[in-house]
């Protein structure tokens, strides 16, 4: 491969799935129950 | 339309509370079925086109552009509205206001339509997984589908001449996914992603290495991924980047609005919509990564250049792949993985698809579930079988599927976005509710995509896929046929959805059964209650959703409206 097609492929690589790696941090730090402004207790859903 | 009362004033007396709606049983049980949903035909054989033919290794700037401008942001509008009004979209848009159930109807018959031609193309994957085992297609890929598969007419024109090997394919799609949607949302639609999705990454998994083990594959990822710089800045480029991101991702046609209904109502919807937008991206890069080692290697194998051999659709899958398939060493395990992926990943997607119809009958008439599906399955079945398992079937799907993607999605999606950004001046309430239950704060940026870059981005791909179609037609179909299958179809979608909202809804539908909570987190956050009002509540006051009369002020006094009342 061309150096700069591996460049391109690699920053493709990093951007999106490293995206995802970082979206799937935040979202296991952040619980349903204490995300959000609202503090209510919500109870039963069923 | 009768009239019942609506609930109780805020605080006057106990909450009633949602009791019938089913619910995912978790964020991942949703996150995967969202996956799924957006997971499909698109990712594997559409994207790879486009970034080739956009630009290559720069069409990831303008895809990242488009994924985080737009792709992001309508998945959270999609979901506010679906988690806000729990419903799907013709009571959700019916609870934002009595007269934009349309929409949702609109919605919803885009995705019968899409469904009933989807299931002919897992039928398709379906044989041509088997086909991959004998590489039944001989010398002449292109051929063997035509002629010998799907057998095409030659006259046009629609005819009930059954195909069998694609009528019982597409009579087992059928018969699973009623199955499947008959066992409800968390035993049925949430379970056919938990299953179907690691399966499908796996085996793509190892069809990208088989594949980069191919000769030529590095070919094909050269052109793949060399950047031609001057695409950035030709405007079709960019538009391409956000047709792809907006097709591939589900949003805009009550896929998400129908799947957020069923979230509890404490989740982290913003949190949960990245995850669910990076892994469709995720999954096309994967994709495009497999099939251009594949395309190398056949361009190898025949001696011809990447842009004599790039296909996509219908192309790609059915003539390409066969073709490599027969060369490549490891041919039928290139093929079994390919189409069995194509099959897992469409069919996922069709579930979803489905659903919004389930849905919306199930909410509108009240109907149970089992009742619901094979009603309104069973009858998608029969057309789909009678439309699109003849002889007369790819043409007809050629030209619905462009037709209802041009003019329907694209269309209902402007429509929904204007009339919440613009018409109804919603977006604050939006936000305020997403940042209500969720972690990824939003704010003003927010506003912005929504309100003015998707409108724009939407407004130009729907007027610019209008002219072309009305000035040159489409492919080489006589003008009736066009005129018939194409406009005359996405036009009488748009007049059904507005007879469907004039039904009155019946008294066991969930629009009379089933009440928003008012001791929710569904209400306005207190902040924002407060700034707007100029005085300190005792409690939250929540926006209250009555059975008939779509959004009811707590204070009956219009003079005594306030903006912090009207929704979202």
């Amino acid at each position: 491969m061309d150096p700069i097609a591996i460049v391109m492929m690699i920053i493709a690589i990093l951007t999106v799935w490293g995206g995802l790696a970082l979206s799937l941090v935040h979202l296991k730090r952040h619980p349903d129950e204490e995300s959000g402004d609202t503090t209510i207790s919500t109870g039963p859903t069923t | 339309m009768s009239s019942t009362s609506a609930p109780a004033r805020s605080g006057a007396g106990p909450a009633r509370k949602m009791s019938g709606r089913e619910e995912f049983a978790g964020r991942w049980a949703f996150i995967l079925a969202a996956i799924g949903s957006a997971v499909g035909l698109g990712n594997i054989w559409r994207f790879p086109y486009i970034a080739y033919e956009n630009g290559g290794g720069a069409f990831i700037i303008p895809y990242l552009v488009a994924l985080l401008t737009a792709g992001i942001p309508l998945l959270f509008f999609d979901y506010a509205i679906g988690h806000r009004f729990r419903g799907s979209p013709p009571l959700s848009f019916r609870r934002l206001s009595r007269w934009t159930e349309s929409i949702g109807w609109w919605q919803v018959l885009i995705c019968l339509v899409i469904g009933v031609y989807y299931a002919a193309i897992i039928a398709w994957a379906i044989m041509y997984t088997w086909f991959s085992t004998t590489k039944a297609w001989g010398d002449d890929p292109a051929t063997f589908l035509t002629q010998e598969h799907l057998q095409v007419a030659e006259d046009v024109a629609p005819n009930l001449d059954i195909v069998p090997g694609v009528f019982w394919p597409m009579l087992v799609v059928w018969v699973i996914i009623i199955l499947v949607m008959g066992f409800g949302v968390r035993r049925g639609v949430a379970m056919a992603s938990l299953i179907s999705i690691p399966v499908l990454v796996l085996m793509f998994l190892v069809l990208v290495v088989v594949a980069l083990t191919l000769p030529g594959a590095t070919e094909g990822l050269n052109a793949l991924f060399t950047p031609n710089w001057a695409a950035l800045a030709d405007p079709g480029v960019w538009i391409a980047a956000y047709g792809q991101i907006f097709f591939s991702l589900s949003v805009g046609f009550g896929i998400m609005i129908t799947y957020a209904s069923y979230l509890k109502k404490r989740t982290n919807l913003t949190g949960s919509g990245l995850v669910v937008g990076f892994s469709n991206s995720g999954f096309e890069i994967l994709a495009g990564i497999g099939v251009f080692s594949a395309l190398g290697f056949m361009a190898q194998a025949s001696g011809v250049q990447i842009a004599d051999v790039v296909e996509s659709g219908i192309g790609l899958a059915f003539i390409a792949f066969p073709a490599i398939i027969s060369e490549a060493p490891m041919g039928a395990l290139i093929g079994v993985l390919f189409f069995g992926s194509l099959v897992l990943a469409g069919f996922t997607s069709l579930i979803s698809i489905l659903e919004v119809v389930v849905s919306a009958v199930k909410d509108k008439m009240g109907w149970g579930r089992w009742t619901t599906v094979l009603v309104v399955v069973g009858l998608s079945a029969v057309v789909s079988l009678a439309m699109f398992s003849t002889t007369s079937g790819l043409n007809l799907l050629d030209i619905t599927d462009a037709f209802v993607n041009s003019f329907g999605i694209v269309g209902a999606a402007l429509v929904s976005v204007l009339v919440v950004a613009a018409v109804l001046g919603l977006l604050d309430r939006m936000v305020a509710h997403l940042n209500s239950v969720s972690s990824f704060r939003l704010g003003a940026l927010f506003k912005v995509m929504v309100g003015v870059i998707m409108p724009i981005v939407l407004a130009y791909t729907f007027l610019s896929d209008f002219i072309a179609k009305l000035n040159d037609g489409y492919g080489e179909f006589p003008a009736w046929f066009v005129n018939t299958f194409g406009w005359g179809m996405v036009l009488s979608l748009v007049v059904l959805a507005v007879l469907l909202s004039l039904i009155p809804w019946s008294k066991k539908s969930n629009l009379h059964q089933e009440h928003l909570d008012d001791d929710s987190p569904f209400v306005e956050h207190e902040s924002l209650n407060r700034r707007r009002r100029g005085r300190t509540p005792d409690r939250l006051e929540p926006v209250t959703v009555s059975a008939d009369e779509g959004w009811t002020e707590p204070d009956a006094d219009p003079a005594h409206r306030s903006d912090s009342q009207k929704g979202l």
